[in-house]
């Protein structure tokens, strides 16, 4: 069984589908040899094969793993961070490598990232635009104005003191705007937060519900 | 047998990736044929003069960074500071006057940077767009060195500058305007003689240059137009006076001509920012201004040369710590009310690149 490889990124928080649930552990007999043979064949096969290798996942780890390695924000900019945010799209940051491609339109996007003040005219067309994105879709309110009205929290009649009053925000980056770097780093957070999520749980749990 | 035909009124934004920020664009469409546009502005309104009555001059400095137009922050941070350099009667050190107009250039040039690379990606050229930023991070590191900002630096303060430039600056400077000017001429490379970028931009979107004068427009756009003026040559402020430049003027106004108008501007610009550097003389570079500074009573109004054309501050003082009324005159606006007169006649397609090409930030449109 030493030859059998498995992604540290899957590793993290998912039990090996052989393993027993915990509590069980002491009821439940180990594996016979005849059971666990059929996969040591399987190993000893593919490991022939150059490059070859075999990875035993949860099928909702390896579904989250590919959603958060593709995330597709919506290119959406309203003040002075949409500019950091082109900077992070641009050469020199790159999301590019992060499978961060932007759409055009909500209707393909998993991600909007508020980037900058909104007033409270455009408050409601944000609030649009993330009802038109499907689901599962995440927010970013990136920079202190989207997070909480920034420098034009106070003796403002125009600014919305924080996104958050319209759309439910994932991720919070702050600053003043924030460095491109930052706005990587609330990425890899929301990263993070997917590969956590129990999405095919939720939903098994949603059916049985009934909804 | 007749088909019915109807005018289709269309509405372009305010999501929409190519009208570069919040802006909304009602368009009467007859068949692909542009009839008539309406821009529909105010969904970035900051109420940013109202705040500055509630704030010190000196707090003002950094409200004007992000309130006003937020990709030249040090040029919104010029015209503010002269103006309550005027109304105080403040003097200004030599060198501060020097650094400030070396920052303005490099800002002028950061900030064309990014109007070239979002156009050539409006109009499909997606290279263009990656070349610029990578030019436009070494401008940023450069201001980074000395304010410790990338895009608000509030550095500017009323008679001065924040800090000193730290060693070694000026030449890495130098070596930075060096390396610019051969990527200026790779940028024409890619778009000057580009048969698809001429098809889109020559002749396209043209505004006369009685009709940009009564328009209010200014800056690369008026100067596209034929209209020989920049505030730097016409009421120089700090020492553009000092200076020898030339003011690129083309007679077309069309979309190409303004392109041609504003990389021929990153070049002098690069001819300033040398001159400056040369000269730059040693000493202070602030004079002792108190924190809770009071203007007298009266009023100023300043006007300087913005990226995007004339910037004016008009300032009303009743004697206390906080300004009584601040008016922003901004380029941006007098532009966008042009575009209607461009944009008529020609079909859908060219919206986008006309809009682009007269470079508007919706933060100094809405204010």
């Amino acid at each position: 069984m030493n030859t059998l490889k498995t992604s540290p990124t899957m590793a993290t928080g998912s039990a090996t589908p052989a393993a027993p649930p915990p509590g069980s552990a002491a009821a439940q007999p180990l594996p016979r040899r005849s059971q666990i043979a059929p996969i040591a064949d399987a190993v000893a096969i593919m490991d022939q094969i150059p490059g070859g290798g075999l990875i035993l996942t949860t099928m909702e780890a390896a579904l989250n793993w590919g959603r958060a390695s593709s995330i597709w924000p919506l290119t959406f900019g309203l003040a002075c961070c949409a500019i950091e945010m082109m900077a992070a799209y641009a050469s020199r940051f790159d999301l590019d490598r992060m499978g961060i491609i932007p759409r055009a339109t909500p209707r393909q996007a998993d991600l909007i990232i508020v980037a900058g003040r909104a007033t409270i005219r455009i408050a409601p067309i944000v609030r649009r635009l993330w009802e038109q994105m499907p689901e599962p879709r995440y927010v970013i309110s990136m920079g202190s104005c989207a997070t909480c009205g920034g420098p034009f929290y106070y003796d403002n009649y125009s600014i919305l003191k924080g996104i958050d009053q319209v759309i439910p925000v994932d991720v919070y980056v702050p600053g003043c705007p924030p460095r491109p770097e930052a706005l990587i780093e609330g990425i890899l957070k929301l990263q993070e937060k997917i590969k956590r999520e129990p999405i095919l749980r939720q939903q098994a749990a949603a059916a049985l519900r009934g909804a | 047998m007749a088909l019915r035909t109807e005018e289709l009124m269309l509405n372009m934004g305010p999501q929409h990736p190519s009208t570069h920020g919040v802006l909304r664009l009602v368009v009467t469409l007859d068949g692909e044929n542009v009839m008539d546009v309406q821009p529909d502005i105010g969904y970035l309104h900051s109420s940013v003069e109202k705040m500055m009555e509630h704030r010190t001059y000196v707090q003002n400095v950094a409200l004007v960074d992000r309130g006003m137009d937020y990709l030249i922050a040090l040029n919104n941070e010029q015209a503010y500071c002269l103006a309550v350099e005027q109304l105080a009667g403040i003097a200004t050190p030599d060198r501060a006057r020097y650094i400030r107009v070396i920052f303005d250039e490099l800002n002028r040039i950061a900030s064309h940077l990014v109007w070239l690379g979002t156009w050539a990606i409006d109009l499909g050229a997606t290279t263009v767009f990656l070349w610029c930023f990578r030019e436009r991070e070494m401008i940023l590191d450069l201001f980074e060195k000395v304010t410790g900002g990338r895009l608000h630096h509030v550095y500017y303060r009323l008679g001065g500058v924040y800090a000193d430039l730290p060693e070694g600056w000026v030449e890495q400077c130098g070596a930075f305007l060096d390396y610019f000017l051969t990527r200026v001429d790779e940028y024409e490379t890619l778009l000057t003689k580009n048969p698809i970028f001429l098809a889109r931009t020559k002749g396209v979107g043209t505004i006369s240059r009685a009709d940009a004068i009564a328009m209010g427009a200014s800056g690369p756009v008026a100067r596209a137009s034929g209209v020989a003026y920049d505030v730097r040559k016409a009421a120089p402020y700090e020492v553009y006076d000092r200076m020898e430049f030339n003011v690129p003027v083309l007679t077309d106004g069309d979309c190409y001509a303004r392109y041609l108008v504003r990389l021929a501007e990153m070049r002098e610009s690069v001819r300033i920012v040398r001159q400056a550097l040369l000269n730059l003389p040693a000493g202070e570079i602030r004079a002792r201004v108190p924190m809770t500074m009071k203007a007298p009573r009266g009023e100023v109004y300043v006007h300087t040369e913005s990226p995007r054309g004339d910037l004016g501050i008009h300032l009303v003082s009743d004697g206390g710590e906080t300004p009584y009324r601040v008016k922003i005159r901004a380029p941006s606006f007098s532009n966008l009310y042009a575009l209607t007169e461009m944009m008529k006649g020609w079909k859908i397609a060219d919206v986008i690149a006309i809009l682009g090409s007269i470079d508007i930030v919706l933060s100094d449109v809405d204010r």
